[in-house]
């Protein structure tokens, strides 16, 4: 047994810490090490950074244009990342429809969206979710009828990640309403500026405009845009599905904060001293860095299985569970230092428009809003509920 | 980065669990733990023969310099067994013989099946506090004289020699001072009370009235036992996570077969999705205890001492809550069968409610890790 990296994998961190060292924006660093608002202009920016560099497709194959990295290295790029503080290189485009392209696209369809995932020229959002089918995702009712090249798309599609900025959405659709539930849905790629698609905003308990509804009215999209065959879309669906818990555990933004949570517990007082010097307060903190500890241990265990294999199975629903419950007692136990200076609402601080928040500590002001958000890890993905179902019956075999 | 067993040590594991299945069945042990000794004569010979007591102990004493992750691999299986034997007292003892050094001879004995070892360390108003040392030993002309009376002390009763840690200076609750010795249990003026624990283990309390020792029962140097002492208590908490995971492994197992084989409204129990869940949860607390558990056997043998106590300190925290779910569930699932005593079970959650008290328990541990250096330190 060896918990050490290897010399190959430190050198390859050395590379990483350099090229973020020298190319992480200080204003983009800035403003994600303090929890405030990124822009669409923001993310393309930082993409198109690592695009450059040709670091994007972490789990490319090389032939499209990926690293080809081990699991291991991919865990170093994103714990540096975090680290660091960079924005995210999104999710939708990359590690979601990009594999389902790869896998079961087209000579076509390959080459003319993979590079641009790659670069971002296009913003990719997902249309998987409808109002009525959330963990029974199999149930969705969007229409689509085919009329000779096309499609003619009718429903609705909500939970959209930052649609309102998107070009391309990739959805899941009923072609066949007569087959069972699993097997009349097909994965159709749509232009988001088709006539008869309206994107109207959900605003979250954070005031913050990150997901929306997609409504279709009579969308006319063409056959080009099928991917793999007709009544398939639920096999390529489950596909995505296994590549989009990569990561999910999220340690490495884990320790950032847990740092973060330090400083605001720090600078806070409680009887005259700092709040961490509490031993009521000391010792929440102490156990969830202890969780995020066995956490990252669990994960590099899971890893280390896994090799260069793509994608971990159903342990991936072990991590997305502890992973998302150390991010939401990360933020409860953030708020909780906070204490009174979580309350004001200060929104032109979070877009950066004044260089301090109202009253109290800066760091506490986006405190409140960053745990309401992050009520969401728990939901989305799967829900922690179905991740406990995966893991009864897949690993226990109840 | 490599997280699996060695050759060697999936030989020993493989090894450990044949003679637990095929010698040391439940029944065997129940019948072990209700003699007059609360131990095995025969199962501990088996354990020298299959290597176990030489394991830790250097190579020059005869042993196989095994590290805490050899140990690791050995506890697991003997907490799934639910064995009873001296052994994690012996190997405490022998790891105090070790960091000590010039014990050379009694290391021979211990890796040869032929010395037991117990480490008497609690006072009645210590609790968890292995600094807060009121026995005394004061030099005279022969060596030192010991006075005071030590409690819990695990395996005291089976141990043919005893670790000592007593006051030859300083306050009663502080590092500087204390010094540790090697006493025969049967020496003149120590009398040892033993009993059994509710899990099935044996305790002792045993009182030390004017025992003369010799100068050559001072391990180390005399005021200066402490380093030693937290760093073997180190020890024995991180083989205490091995053991405690191998029993949860074997709570879990059994839960879960008792999930697929119980009908209750005509299916088996494990179909309904709120016992799903909380096996879900159980399984994954588990695999949380055993990354700790592996983190500390790593780190244990680390030269730097905070972090050597941090990362023991986070694992015994993290491990006592991951036992007290998994106990706490496994008799919750297993319904009416799981509040008897007939079932192995039953006794996997009761030798985990004691792992939680033995060298210090959670609270104590999550204090501990937040008192050490750099806990505060923020970016």
């Amino acid at each position: 047994m060896d918990l050490n990296y290897t010399a190959e994998d430190l050198a390859f961190r050395d590379t990483v810490r350099a090229f973020l060292d020298a190319n992480l924006p200080k204003d983009l660093q800035h403003k994600v090490l303090n929890h405030k608002r990124l822009s669409k202009e923001d993310y393309v920016r930082w993409h198109k950074i690592v695009a450059k560099q040709g670091w994007v497709g972490t789990g490319w194959p090389v032939e499209y244009g990926g690293t080809g990295w081990t699991a291991v290295q991919r865990h170093i790029w994103e714990e540096e990342c975090a680290r660091a503080g960079t924005p995210a290189i999104l999710p939708f485009g990359v590690n979601m429809v990009a594999p389902v392209i790869m896998a079961y696209g087209n000579e076509a369809q390959k080459r003319h969206y993979l590079p641009r995932i790659l670069n971002c020229d296009d913003w990719w959002c997902q249309g998987y979710s409808e109002p009525g089918s959330g963990s029974d995702l199999a149930s969705l009712k969007t229409r689509a009828e085919r009329q000779g090249d096309y499609y003619i798309v009718n429903g609705q599609k909500t939970w959209t990640t930052l649609g309102q900025h998107a070009d391309m959405i990739f959805c899941l659709v009923r072609t066949d309403p007569n087959a069972r539930k699993q097997e009349g849905i097909s994965f159709l790629l749509i232009d988001m500026k088709t006539p008869g698609i309206t994107v109207r905003p959900i605003i979250m308990l954070d005031e913050e405009h990150e997901v929306n509804e997609v409504f279709f009215d009579n969308v006319k999209v063409p056959v080009a845009n099928l991917i793999g065959e007709e009544n398939k879309g639920w096999t390529y669906a489950k596909y995505l599905l296994g590549h989009e818990r990569t990561n999910i555990a999220a340690v490495g933004r884990a320790k950032r904060e847990l740092q973060f949570l330090k400083r605001v517990a720090n600078k806070q007082q409680k009887n005259g001293k700092p709040l961490l010097d509490d031993p009521l307060f000391a010792a929440k903190v102490a156990s969830l860095e202890i969780e995020i500890m066995a956490l990252e241990m669990t994960v590099l265990r899971v890893l280390s299985q896994e090799g260069a294999k793509r994608g971990p199975g159903p342990e991936a629903s072990m991590l997305k569970v502890k992973g998302t419950e150390v991010q939401q007692w990360l933020t409860e136990l953030m708020v909780e230092a906070a204490g009174p200076y979580a309350m004001p609402f200060d929104p032109a601080y979070l877009e950066g428009e004044h260089e301090h928040s109202i009253t109290g500590d800066d760091d506490a002001a986006p405190l409140a809003g960053y745990y309401f958000n992050f009520r969401k890890t728990s939901i989305y993905g799967g829900s922690n509920e179905i991740q406990k179902n995966i893991i009864s019956q897949m690993i226990l075999g109840l | 980065m490599d997280f699996n067993y060695t050759p060697e040590q999936q030989q020993f594991k493989d090894a450990l669990r044949r003679f637990i299945d095929k010698d040391y069945t439940f029944e065997h042990r129940n019948k072990i733990v209700h003699s007059d000794k609360g131990v095995s004569d025969d199962a501990w010979a088996t354990l020298t023969e299959l290597g176990m007591t030489a394991l830790p102990i250097p190579e020059e004493q005869g042993g196989f310099n095994g590290s805490a992750v050899d140990m690791l691999v050995v506890m697991q299986e003997l907490g799934r067994g639910l064995v009873v034997e001296p052994y994690f007292a012996t190997v405490v003892g022998a790891q105090f013989l070790k960091l000590a050094g010039g014990q050379e001879a009694l290391l021979e004995q211990v890796a040869g099946g032929e010395l037991k070892l117990a480490a008497a360390l609690g006072e009645k108003q210590a609790r968890h506090d292995l600094s807060d040392v009121s026995t005394t030993a004061k030099a005279n002309g022969e060596g030192y004289v010991i006075n005071g009376t030590k409690t819990i002390v695990i395996h005291g009763g089976q141990a043919d020699k005893i670790i000592v840690s007593a006051r030859t200076s300083g306050e009663q609750r502080g590092t500087n001072g204390i010094s540790l010795f090697v006493v025969p249990a049967d020496a003149a003026g120590v009398s040892i009370r033993d009993y059994r624990t509710l899990d099935c283990l044996r305790a002792a309390d045993i009182s030390f009235d004017n025992v003369q020792v010799p100068t050559s029962a001072l391990l180390g140097k005399e005021g200066a036992g402490w380093d030693i002492l937290d760093a073997a208590a180190d020890y024995g908490a991180t083989l205490l996570c091995a053991e405690a995971v191998g029993a949860m492994d074997a709570l879990n197992a059994a839960t879960l077969e008792y999930l697929k084989t119980r009908q209750q409204f005509g299916v088996p129990i494990g179909k309904f999705q709120v016992l799903q869940h909380r096996m879900a949860e159980m399984f994954m607390q588990a695999e949380q205890a055993r990354s700790m558990a592996t983190l500390a056997a790593v780190k244990v043998a680390s030269a730097d001492a905070t972090e050597r106590r941090r990362t023991v300190s986070a694992a015994k925290a993290r491990v006592g809550q991951a036992m007290k779910y998994v106990g706490q569930q496994a008799v919750q699932l297993h319904g009416g069968m799981g509040v008897t005593n007939e079932l192995p079970s039953a006794h996997h959650f009761k030798r985990l409610t004691m792992i939680e008290l033995t060298l210090g328990d959670t609270d104590h541990h999550l204090a501990r890790f937040a008192a050490q250096p750099g806990f505060k330190d923020a970016a």
